[in-house]
């Protein structure tokens, strides 16, 4: 569920995108970190006395958060979703997990069933480097932001920036803030979708 | 005043001074419970785990069993330095009541002077923790840092959660379940049925005086049997066919006769055989009707989330992908029960060939996890 990071890492920091999902989440609040990986987001968002627990479905990252005492079910986004009941975190995010899944849309439906607002973060199918690399390669693109080739990404739903707007729009949901990200570094908001190689969204239906 | 344990050659024995009540109505006078302890407890007596022993186990966890000096059933989990440590933690295990390894059971001695057969009242799991209730004041324990079990212990360790949630920080449940499916009861009547037509059953009155084992002379055979049908629950297709396959036992050829040529023949038929050594068959109708008897949700109104409403309890279930006895979807059902009550719960299936036996074998995620969990 959570796929090789695309934003990189200073060693001992957070993830850009999930240093923005912590900062953002107030102490206390409960959060469902959907596909949450070893915990990373799940330990720092604990360290500031949140609620936090976590859905994943390998294993071996759900023994790895175990071992670090932090809450988590094994399980997948798709299937497994439907037993969390309606509201019962104030946040449900999705870091680097909607383009992994069967149904994104309907996991997104789900995420704001279960919480008023959720986090959303996913690689931008529409960067330059990615839209030149299929114009000039005529291949899909394996990029540092895609590093794996077609037939063994577990992005089985690229998306882009625009893409994702779209999908709001149609499903009625309000963008509440985004924030972009290209070589682990924020960028500007202009032309995000053709600038920014990551995304990540708060997203609301009130 | 809590009454004082006794030594005996098999280890700690605690009597009950007050009659235990139990779910059947009836209670249980003079109540025995045997019981083994691991490490120190601590000063403010915040460090004791208490671990709960599955059908045919014992209190012998950790260390060699005194009688038999066979070791403990889960030394690669308890122990100095091994996941539940015993150099930082007060490990506690007790027999279950109903059981034969010391705590009161059929085989014990009723107020008539003659053993209990069956006029011992039919137990619960929660009467069993009602007996581990006592141990933990009578050990002067308020509240367990933890109760760990796999299978049946698993079931006492929800029944700890449900019952007395006040009295533990965390339960880990392994390859356990929240109640017996039809399939379950279905294959402990197999056995149950095997020792009742038996003749030397004889309606459970089979204990001889004097002698150094009381149980010989009884339904070796019935019991045998049931052991065998058991432990092919306890395995999976797998497992069987790796360890076993179709290889004929000390022989080249079929013998075109009823004996054991195969070699997973003549495995259960020592797996029952050696089991009757060691376990009573009147003890094994009672602790299988208790689990049968489980069922976690109708005990508390219908609703599996409403049996954990008196508890603030951490919870971790660990299944495991081949086990078919408590398949994954029993430990899945009762995690997501917790979590949408708001409980603080994890769960993980783990992948083993070994079936339900898995959570006694090596397995380094489990190890991993039980490390962390425990904490």
């Amino acid at each position: 569920m959570s796929p090789p990071a695309t934003v990189e890492a200073t060693p001992g920091q957070l993830r850009p995108d999930l240093a923005v999902i912590a900062d953002h989440v107030e102490p206390g609040a409960r959060v469902l970190d959907i596909g949450c990986g070893d915990g990373e987001l799940l330990a720092a968002l604990t360290a500031k006395g949140c609620d936090a627990r976590g859905l994943e479905i390998d294993p071996t990252n759900v023994a790895a958060c175990v071992g670090r005492g932090l809450s988590v079910m094994q399980g997948d986004a798709d299937t497994d979703l439907a037993y969390y009941p309606d509201k019962s975190v104030d946040y449900a995010v999705l870091s680097q997990t909607l383009q992994t899944t069967r149904r994104p849309d309907l996991i997104l439906e789900n995420l704001l069933r279960i919480a008023p607002r959720g986090f959303v973060s996913f690689p931008n199918f529409a960067h330059w480097r990615v839209r030149a690399s299929l114009m000039l390669g005529g291949k899909m693109p394996v990029t540092k932001l895609i590093p794996v080739a077609w037939y063994e990404t577990p992005n089985i739903h690229h998306l882009t920036i625009a893409d994702f707007r779209a999908l709001l729009a149609e499903r009625g949901i309000r963008a509440e803030r985004s924030w972009y990200f290209t070589g682990g570094q924020p960028s500007r908001q202009r032309f995000a979708n053709l600038t920014a190689e990551h995304a990540v969204f708060l997203v609301t239906r009130d | 005043m809590a009454p004082t344990p006794e030594n005996t050659p098999a280890g700690p024995v605690l009597k009950l001074a007050q009659p235990l009540p139990l779910d059947s109505g009836r209670s249980l006078a003079g109540v025995q419970i045997a019981y083994e302890t691991y490490g120190n407890l601590n000063a403010d007596k915040s460090n004791a785990i208490l671990i709960c022993h599955a059908l045919t186990g014992d209190q012998h966890v950790a260390s060699p069993h005194p009688i038999t000096g066979k070791p403990g059933w889960w030394i690669r989990m308890v122990g100095p330095g091994m996941p539940i440590d015993t150099d930082r933690f007060f490990v506690i295990c007790s027999n279950v009541i109903g059981s034969c390894m010391g705590s009161s059971g059929p085989a014990s001695m009723a107020e008539s002077g003659a053993p209990y057969g069956m006029t011992f009242p039919v137990i619960t799991i929660r009467d069993m923790v009602r007996a581990q209730v006592a141990l933990v004041d009578a050990l002067g324990i308020g509240k367990l840092h933890a109760v760990v079990g796999g299978s049946m212990g698993g079931m006492q360790a929800l029944s700890w959660a449900a019952n007395f949630g006040d009295r533990i920080d965390a339960a880990l449940i392994i390859a356990s379940t929240s109640r017996h499916s039809a399939q379950n009861i279905a294959f402990h009547e197999v056995g149950r049925q095997a020792i009742m037509a038996d003749p030397k059953w004889n309606g459970g009155d089979y204990y001889s005086e004097g002698g150094e084992d009381p149980r010989k002379g009884g339904p070796e055979s019935g019991l045998a049997v049931a052991r065998m049908a058991a432990h092919i629950t306890y395995l999976s297709e797998q497992g069987l066919t790796e360890k076993f396959g179709r290889r004929l036992q000390d022989r080249d050829a079929k013998t075109f006769g009823f004996d054991a040529d195969f070699q997973i023949e003549s495995y259960l038929r020592y797996q029952g055989l050696s089991f009757t050594d060691r376990f009573d068959a009147n003890s094994y109708l009672y602790i299988t009707r208790a689990m049968d008897y489980f069922d976690l949700a109708e005990e508390h109104g219908g609703k599996l989330a409403d049996a954990f409403r008196g508890t603030k309890a951490r919870f971790c279930l660990v299944s495991f992908d081949t086990d078919w006895l408590y398949p994954t979807s029993e430990s899945r059902t009762i995690a997501h029960a917790l979590n949408a009550a708001g409980h603080p719960v994890s769960f993980m299936e783990l992948s083993s060939p070994f079936g339900h036996d898995s959570f006694l074998l090596d397995n380094d995620d489990l190890d991993r996890v039980v490390k962390g969990f425990i904490r």
